[in-house]
């Protein structure tokens, strides 16, 4: 597992790099078309990128949670989510609880976020709540919890950073030469030789090609990851067919994300955006096919890393894992699934009303239950009066 | 003057090096250390469900005492071994392991303490507690296996050597089969 965030790094760097020096030439670009100066250009790129850096770096997650209208929870507002976040924890070895909070929420994702190893978070949504069981819930909360101890969430904004700079440097250069290249056209032709036209000719490809360029490169780190985070969970719970059987249910719902966006796309556990019936998603997606992850999982044999490369290898003819980590994993055996997936699956109301009632004590609802009849009530936060009388057996339920 | 040179370099370089491995194995048996208070807190977090547990579903099972009669049984025993070294006391972690999953496997012959909030409670922390057990093991064996490692490859091995790092012990449980999920077997009704 060490070996692996290891070679990550060494990749996604690479692919990072890539991204940064696609930065510098467009800033180049820029700089000589529009003054004549590629190292203005390039200051002009750094400057806006490394502005975009320190506010990705300290507000970020801030940014995204409230953003998606998360809510914290604690171990007593939902203990099974908390067991099994502190589980995961335990399995990957990170050294922090990671922060649990909850978006209300019927679409069914999770996502992951954390700049440091110090300040960490898991967001679930309630749809997940409700419609996943034990095992399934676990599978996906190992997905997330790899994605923050792979070092996944931080890799990936920056990346996200890099081409959200190269996006913006693009859209305004595009513009600035449209209207100077007019404003020359207008003006005498006897300054810009041949040379100058070739800078704009060239600088006005990349700046619409490489928007699309960084696009494809980030995408191809995101799904990368995607796959990494899909094999540790399997390592971390010993039992791929929870995530398996989880993504099922994801992606069978067609409730989509109400407070998603781009940037924050490459968090999640599936695509926020995903339609139904919308698969075959090669180059263009942060996520790899819903179907194909399923398919890998349940080709799996073990629950090491080498079997999802086994797998994957079975199901894509591709290889994914580096060559590090399957050299030192050992053979790891499935485990069996919990007593809940075995049929005796807690009912489905009983997770709604749970996670409904969470919601509830969270909007400081209070959650009374009459003492003679036992009907139990919901009050809001704005009720004054002392007491209500019980609608079903009529025996006063004192609220102070 | 030269060869002055040479050997301070090289006695700089051997110090490094020797410092730099030494850390490197300090940290690795920290994080055996770590490991093993991990394991611990959910062992004694189990030792304190028990207690809860079987006064909660004795009630119900009024048949089920020789099974009741087991965990507690293996809980003082594996209490006892608390103090004993790794090996004596994953033996006896074990077995209270498979007395626990022998009661929640007849708790489904039960239906009334299945409608049992405070059972289900319960149950869930025991569900999670032994998860955290088995996970926790995972990591620590992991650990000590790369801190094993270290301590006894070349070249790490002479440092070990010289400042005293001894080999960790594995927490094995006695049977694999144990690890897998208990068998029911219901009797068929005619």
């Amino acid at each position: 597992m060490w070996e692996q965030i290891r070679s990550n790094q060494m990749r996604s760097a690479f692919l990072i790099g890539i991204l940064g020096a696609l930065l510098l030439v467009v800033g180049y670009f820029l700089g000589m078309a529009f003054g004549g100066n590629g190292i203005a250009g390039i200051l002009v790129a750094a400057v806006v990128w490394a502005i975009m850096l320190l506010i990705a770096y300290f507000q970020g997650d801030s940014i995204l949670l409230s953003v998606a209208g998360a809510q914290k929870i604690t171990a007593e507002d939902h203990p099974q989510l908390y067991n099994i976040v502190e589980e995961m924890k335990i399995a990957s070895g990170l050294e922090k609880m990671p922060e649990i909070y909850i978006v209300d929420d019927p679409a069914m994702n999770a996502f992951a976020t954390g700049r440091s190893k110090d300040r960490t978070a898991v967001t679930v949504t309630s749809g997940l709540l409700q419609n996943l069981n034990r095992d399934e819930l676990e599978g996906v909360i190992g997905h997330e919890v790899s994605h923050i101890k792979n070092r996944d969430v931080l890799l990936m904004s920056l990346a996200g950073v890099l081409l959200g700079t190269i996006v913006i440097l693009a859209w305004y250069g595009t513009r600035v030469l449209f209207y100077s290249g007019m404003a020359n056209r207008r003006s005498s032709s006897r300054s810009s030789g041949g040379g100058q036209v070739i800078v704009l000719a060239v600088a006005l490809v990349l700046m619409i090609l490489a928007p699309i360029a960084a696009q494809l490169l980030y995408f191809a780190i995101s799904r990368k990851r995607e796959y990494l985070a899909d094999a540790s969970s399997a390592l971390y719970t010993r039992y791929p067919e929870g995530l398996a059987s989880a993504l099922e249910k994801l992606g069978a719902s067609t409730k989509q994300l109400k407070n998603a966006n781009n940037a924050t796309a490459p968090m999640y556990t599936i695509n926020p955006f995903h339609k139904e019936g919308r698969e075959a998603t090669d180059l263009t997606s942060t996520h790899p096919p819903i179907s194909e992850r399923i398919r890998i999982l349940r080709a799996m044999a073990g629950a090491s890393p080498a079997d999802y490369e086994r797998a994957y290898e079975q199901v894509t003819n591709k290889k994914v894992i580096p060559g590090s980590v399957l050299a030192t994993a050992g053979s790891v055996a499935l485990r069996a699934p919990s007593a809940e997936t075995r049929g005796v699956e807690a009912d489905r109301i009983q997770r709604t009303r749970e996670t409904s009632d969470m919601l509830l004590r969270m909007n400081n609802y209070k959650i009374i239950a009459c003492p003679n009849c036992g009907t139990r009530y919901k009050i809001p936060p704005d009720y004054t009066e002392p007491g209500i009388i019980c609608a079903r057996c009529g025996n006063p339920v004192n609220l102070r | 003057m030269l060869a002055l040179w040479i050997i301070l370099g090289i006695l700089v370089l051997l110090a490094l090096i020797f410092w730099g491995t030494y850390n490197g194995l300090v940290g690795l048996r920290n994080q055996v250390k770590n490991a093993w208070a991990q394991i611990d807190v959910q062992l004694k977090r189990r030792f304190d469900l028990i207690p809860n547990l079987v006064e909660t579903v004795k009630g119900y099972m009024q048949y089920e005492r020789a099974t009741l009669e087991a965990v507690t049984k293996a809980r003082n025993i594996a209490q006892a071994a608390q103090t004993a070294g790794v090996g004596e006391r994953a033996k006896a972690e074990g077995e209270l392991g498979g007395a626990l999953a022998r009661l929640l496997a007849v708790v489904e012959r039960y239906p009334d303490l299945k409608a049992n909030q405070n059972f289900l409670n319960l149950q869930e922390q025991l569900t999670s507690t032994e998860n955290k057990i088995s996970f926790s093991r995972q990591f620590y064996n992991d650990s000590v296996l790369r801190y094993n490692n270290k301590t006894q490859m070349f070249p790490s091995n002479i440092v070990a050597g010289m400042m005293n790092f001894k080999a960790g012990e594995f927490f094995e449980t006695a049977t694999p089969a144990e690890r897998e999920a208990p068998k029911v077997s219901f009797p068929q009704q005619q």
